[in-house]
């Protein structure tokens, strides 16, 4: 009986819905009610997302809770819905971060505040959608889709530049997906179907494969982001309210790397080797690069988006050294340390990325400024949140015990695999990772009162415990005992490592 | 009986965490009685456990403890574990650490009594406690390098205590970055590990280490390295940042910048011996390969000769201490090289002891002259402060050597050692460490003579008010002369015959080089005779004599000999210049290279030439990709929605 509820149906459409009752109930008048539906919904769609966790089978990489009905039958596009240990974390990861910035929002946005809620959850929908979207063309449009409350949410609530920043994004992440929806109408065109698994088998040449991976590239790799398409992030981080920095950190910056996991990596395997060595390239420049750009940035947000994109970098990598791995070796074998690490990577930098960007927002809401040097001694008008931001930019310095280090820690393990030199230019993070996040820790939070602006700073309210001790958990738990997780991933990692092991020529 | 066991190694670790915790959450509630309260019994508990551990293993001959306390997690077959291995070696270093920890907890009473960050700081010292404790007790590499990192980042709280001190914040940020480069290098020599072993388990890889002897690696294509000398060395590198040795140690003198009590408990006494511990920990891998203990051993004697040489110049009080331990840490770490891993961690254990004595015994004298730590500003405080004088007088002849205290047993076994050791580097290590004893006689008795004897040289309202400290800071002071004095007597015995050690560490018979100390060894009271007629004795006495004749009989000379010899003086001065070099090279590239990348690669570069050049050339691309996929209504749908909403938002921004 239980099994007959569309779960994922409902993750996806009660935010929307939920989002459109907020529009429609909650006015400039009617703020608080707005409020209230909006936290209500979201929380009502994290409960719901538990079952997946609950309900998963453990011992199975098919995909589960899955949906499927005719959707534009003349061309076998269906509304498809699955998970399985792949995206089921992400989903988690994206219902669980729409109520921290639910939460978060809650007394910040003073212009059109219900729909900037409602902007969140019709976001939460889609994102949900993509994750869970098992026909390309399905996928296409929830990928697609998410990009406009995205783009409001910069555009309307955004800082002063919003709208070169708002710009940036949309040609950025617009150029890359009309490329993929040119590889998947190809796919189509070659094999009569739009089905994510159907691709996953269709025999392909190596040109056709690396034209494809290309195409799927420009799509991803914006979304990631990595070098060097990464240019539109900092500038769209600055420019979004705190809560826009958390979805995008958190959760969009991941559907690239679903995205290769999911499409990429399995629809051109043998393209995926032959190009492992630049994505390896790009990943290591990304990682150490960007960790030297990082360590100068004057603005926090900017400091932290970079720092995401180093760690992402992190993500991209464990995926291909499997590639190295097989090419060396001729087997997957300790290849699932690096592509499970990428995914453990991508879902701890959600947490912390998130708790940064609230790091920060905390402190802007009050002095209105992201400037490092409009701080200093923040700990001595507000040490509770300093303790907090102590612990979260510890993790993003990949402290063990934290989440921030078990992604990293196993893509290290598994790129020294691959070759000494990957893990070293990739283990130089333990210092730059310190260096950017703990100099500006410095900078901010210890020393002399800085101004009158930090003399007069009151420490954390109640609501902000609440949404930092909420990603602190997740953040300790993940690094303390990340077992669960990775019963999760790997079966499915398994599965995949399989699949891309065998060539298609 | 095992989860009997079980349950009191978990209650040793978890005790002081729970102090910890109930400190640094409740410290509002339960006050500052109440904070200190909890954190004494907690690391009171621990120590009470260790030392019962200790002695059942050691003396009563009990089984060694290794067991999986949960499972880290599974990933393609490998298990990584939370577990502990308790023998002989790591029941002493719990014993060692606990009863450190439980000293400076009393001492902290008193030291930090007027502090308003009271409630924090015991938070923080039960932390580390329950850090190092989960150090020394694993059984696998994962959380050795938990603990590891977690000794790190208490360290790095506790240097930046007071926080709104400059020095003190750029102390510990440089603090936990060279510590960094240090695990960087551990953390690989651990991927080593894994890849070539599948397995982080101690038991594991020591059983296999020796059927990989002969595998080589090529980090440099077409170059073969020995498999085991790469891992060591890898391994090294983080001990080299944890144990302060050259070119990683220029953290730790910074690190005095934080209160006196944690320079004697992380700085002196346990964390900058968890590198000297783990590489104890790894012997049956560091005995396979010679070329890594020569490595090991030369870098130890670079480093046992050249910062003791600084620490002559050093007038801060702390400062000399530090570079003292940076020198004492030298010696252990030659021993390691030289095998003579018990020598080391004898050593260890009996330099925890008077070192953490002297650092407290200076901390005494530093709340006597009110936060003054000049030692040029001192002078005949053995008048006011009997107890502090007479413990640090015993604190001072233990690190020398004076035959009979604790330090003259483990450095006398450690030059003997060496002295036997056939490995590459040997005789410079030898050298080294003798001339390190006439140079640690030199500069231990400057600081002693300068501090409690001689003109008294403070400003009159500080005399005025000079007096003894606190009964919570003498007894600890007390409390840790006792094993410097004793405890070279107790053990030098139990580790020439090995029964100290047991099987926890492991050497090879053509390494053996206290096998021979051992034959000849009757007695530790013939041992002292022996120590009398020999070199070090000689050097050590050299050097008393020389610091009492320069700085109490000729108290003018030494500002002429600095003159005489400016360069040499002054290179000394700095340091041997580590620390202006990093600061130029290090940070300073840091941030040239983090600048030039970003307005030169991604502002001027991929985002002025590629992106605005191309703009024009993305838009035209993106109407030749509409007019392919025209045909499909979806598609217009889309553009449509799109189109839509780029207005709609376009007309509301604006």
């Amino acid at each position: 009986m239980l099994a007959d509820i569309p779960l994922l149906s409902l993750i996806i459409w009660a935010p929307i819905l939920g989002g459109i009752w907020v529009l429609i109930a909650g006015g400039e008048r009617n703020v608080p009610t707005a409020r209230v539906i909006a936290l209500a919904t979201s929380i009502l769609t994290f409960l719901l997302s538990l079952p997946l966790y609950t309900r998963f089978d453990l011992s199975t990489a098919d995909m589960q809770f899955v949906e499927r009905m005719p959707w534009i039958a003349a061309f076998d596009i269906n509304y498809h819905l699955g998970v399985d240990g792949i995206s089921m974390p992400l989903v988690i990861l994206t219902t669980f971060i729409t109520v921290i910035v639910i939460i978060s929002s809650w007394s910040v946005i003073k212009q059109r505040a219900a729909q900037y809620l409602a902007a969140f959850l019709v976001l939460e929908g889609l994102m949900v959608g993509a994750f869970a979207a098992l026909d390309s063309i399905l996928f296409y449009v929830f990928w697609e889709a998410l990009l406009i409350p995205m783009f409001l949410i910069i555009g309307i609530w955004g800082g002063p530049r919003r709208v070169y920043a708002t710009i940036k994004f949309f040609l950025f992440t617009f150029f890359g997906s009309v490329l993929m929806l040119v590889a998947l109408l190809y796919l189509y065109a070659q094999g009569g179907s739009f089905a994510i698994a159907d691709l996953h088998q269709l025999p392909l040449s190596l040109t056709e494969q690396t034209l494809i991976f290309l195409a799927f590239l420009a799509a991803f790799a914006v979304k990631v982001p990595m070098w060097p398409v990464h240019t539109w992030l900092p500038d769209a981080h600055v420019e979004a309210p705190t809560g826009g920095s958390v979805i995008l950190a958190a959760v969009m910056l991941k559907l690239g790397g679903y995205g290769l996991i999911r499409f990429s990596l399995p629809i051109a395997p043998d393209a995926s080797l032959e190009l492992s060595g630049m994505m390896i390239g790009l990943s290591l420049v990304a990682i150490v690069y960007i960790g030297f750009v990082a360590i100068v940035q004057p603005d926090m947000k900017k400091l932290i988006a970079y720092s995401s994109i180093s760690h992402m970098g992190f993500a991209t990598l464990g995926l291909f050294i499997a590639f190295r791995i097989f090419a060396d070796t001729g087997s997957m074998a300790g290849a699932g340390m690096g592509v499970q690490g990428s995914l453990v990577q991508m879902i701890s930098h959600g947490f912390i990325s998130a708790a940064m960007f609230l790091c920060v927002g905390v402190m802007y809401d009050r002095l209105h400024s992201r400037d490092i040097k409009d701080y200093g001694g923040v700990v001595n008008t507000m040490p509770i949140f300093a303790a907090f931001m102590m612990l979260f930019a510890l993790a993003n310095s990949g402290l063990p015990g934290t989440s921030g280090f078990v992604g990293e820690f196993m893509v290290i393990m598994g790129s020294f695999k691959a070759n000494f030199w990957i893990a070293f230019l990739a283990g130089l993070t333990l210092i730059l990772g310190a260096a950017y996040t703990l100099w500006m820790y410095k900078r901010v939070i210890f020393g002399p009162v800085g101004n009158d602006g930090v003399a007069g700073l009151s420490d954390v309210n109640g609501r902000e415990i609440l949404f930092l001790v909420l990603l602190a958990i997740p953040v300790l738990w993940i690094g303390l005992w990340p077992a669960p997780l990775l019963e999760i991933l790997q079966p499915s990692v398994e599965n995949l490592l399989q699949q891309i092991a065998v060539s298609k020529l | 009986m095992a989860q009997n066991s079980q349950t009191m190694y978990l209650a040793i670790v978890l005790a002081p965490l729970f102090g910890a915790l109930l400190a640094g959450f409740g410290g509002k509630i339960i006050g500052r009685v109440g904070a200190h309260t909890v954190t004494i019994i907690g690391v009171a508990i621990a120590f009470g456990l260790s030392a019962m551990t200790f002695k059942g293993i050691v003396f009563d001959g009990g089984p060694i403890y290794d067991a999986t306390l949960y499972t880290w997690g599974v990933i393609e077959g490998v298990h990584l574990e939370v577990g502990f291995r308790i023998d002989e070696l790591s029941s002493l270093m719990m014993t060692v650490v606990t009863f450190v920890s439980l000293m400076v907890h009393i001492y902290t009473i008193g030291y930090m009594h007027d502090d308003p960050g009271y409630q924090r700081f015991f938070s923080y010292i039960s932390l580390f406690t329950f850090a190092m404790l989960t150090l020394v007790m694993s059984n696998n590499f994962l959380q050795l390098f938990f603990g590891w990192e977690a000794v790190g980042v208490m360290s790095y709280l506790l240097i930046g205590f007071w926080y709104q001190r400059e020095s003190a914040i750029y102390a510990n940020l440089k603090a936990f970055l060279v510590n960094r480069v240090g695990d960087f290098g551990f953390l690989l020599g651990i991927a080593a590990v894994l890849m070539y072993f599948g397995s982080l388990h101690y038991a594991t890889v020591f059983e296999t280490a020796p059927l990989l002897r002969e595998l080589t690696i090529q980090v440099f294509p077409g170059v073969n390295w020995s498999l085991m000398s790469v891992i060591c060395i890898l391994l090294f590198i983080g001990a080299m940042g944890k144990s302060a040795q050259m070119p990683l140690h220029v953290w730790l003198p910074d690190s005095m910048e934080g209160p006196t009590p944690i320079s004697a408990l992380i700085h002196a006494a346990t964390m900058v011996t968890a590198g000297i511990f783990m590489v104890a920990r790894m012997s049956p891998l560091f005995e396979l390969s010679e070329t890594a203990l020569s490595f090991v051993m030369v870098i130890g004697a670079i480093t046992a000769l050249a910062m003791g040489l600084v620490g002559i110049v050093q007038n801060d009080i702390k400062r000399v201490i530090a570079y003292s331990t940076l020198s004492q840490l030298g010696y252990m770490t030659v021993a390691l090289g030289a095998s003579a891993y018990a020598g080391a961690i004898f050593h260890l254990g009996t330099h925890a002891f008077f070192k953490a004595l002297l650092f407290l015994g200076a901390g005494s004298v530093i709340i006597a002259m009110h936060h003054d730590q000049d030692i040029r500003n001192m002078g005949g405080l053995r008048k006011y402060m009997p107890i502090t004088w007479i413990t640090a007088l015993i604190g001072s002849v233990a690190l020398i050597g004076f035959p009979g205290f604790s330090g003259f047993f483990s450095k006398d076994l450690i030059i003997e050692a060496v002295h036997h050791s056939e490995l590459p580097g040997a005789g410079f290590a030898y050298f080294s460490v003798l001339a390190g004893v006439f140079i640690t006689a030199l500069y231990s008795f400057r600081m002693y003579f300068l501090v409690f004897h001689g003109k008294e040289r403070m400003s009159a309202s500080v005399r005025s008010s000079l007096r003894e400290t606190p009964g919570v800071v003498t007894a600890p002071l007390i409390m840790l002369a006792i094993p410097s004095v004793v405890i070279g007597w107790m053990g030098i015995e139990s580790v020439l015959n090995g029964e100290l050690f047991g099987h926890s560490i492991m050497v090879l018979p053509e390494h053996n080089v206290l096998g021979p100390i051992a034959a000849n060894f009757h007695s530790a009271g013939g041992f002292v005779l022996h120590g009398i007629t020999g070199a070090p004795f000689v050097l050590a006495m050299a050097g008393v004599g020389v610091a009492w004749y320069l700085y109490l009989v000729r108290p003018e000379l030494p500002e002429r000999i600095k003159q005489s010899f400016a360069l040499l003086y002054n290179v000394l001065e700095q340091k041997y210049g580590f620390d202006r070099f990093n600061e130029v090279f290090f940070a300073g590239g840091a941030r040239g290279i983090g600048t030039v990348l970003w307005r030169g690669g991604d502002a001027a570069i991929i985002d002025g030439l590629v992106i605005n050049g191309s703009a024009r050339t993305v838009a035209w691309l993106a109407s030749v990709m509409r007019h392919i996929q025209s045909g499909f209504l979806f598609h217009y749908a889309l553009a449509m929605i799109l189109g839509l909403l780029v207005m709609i938002s376009w007309f509301v921004i604006l």
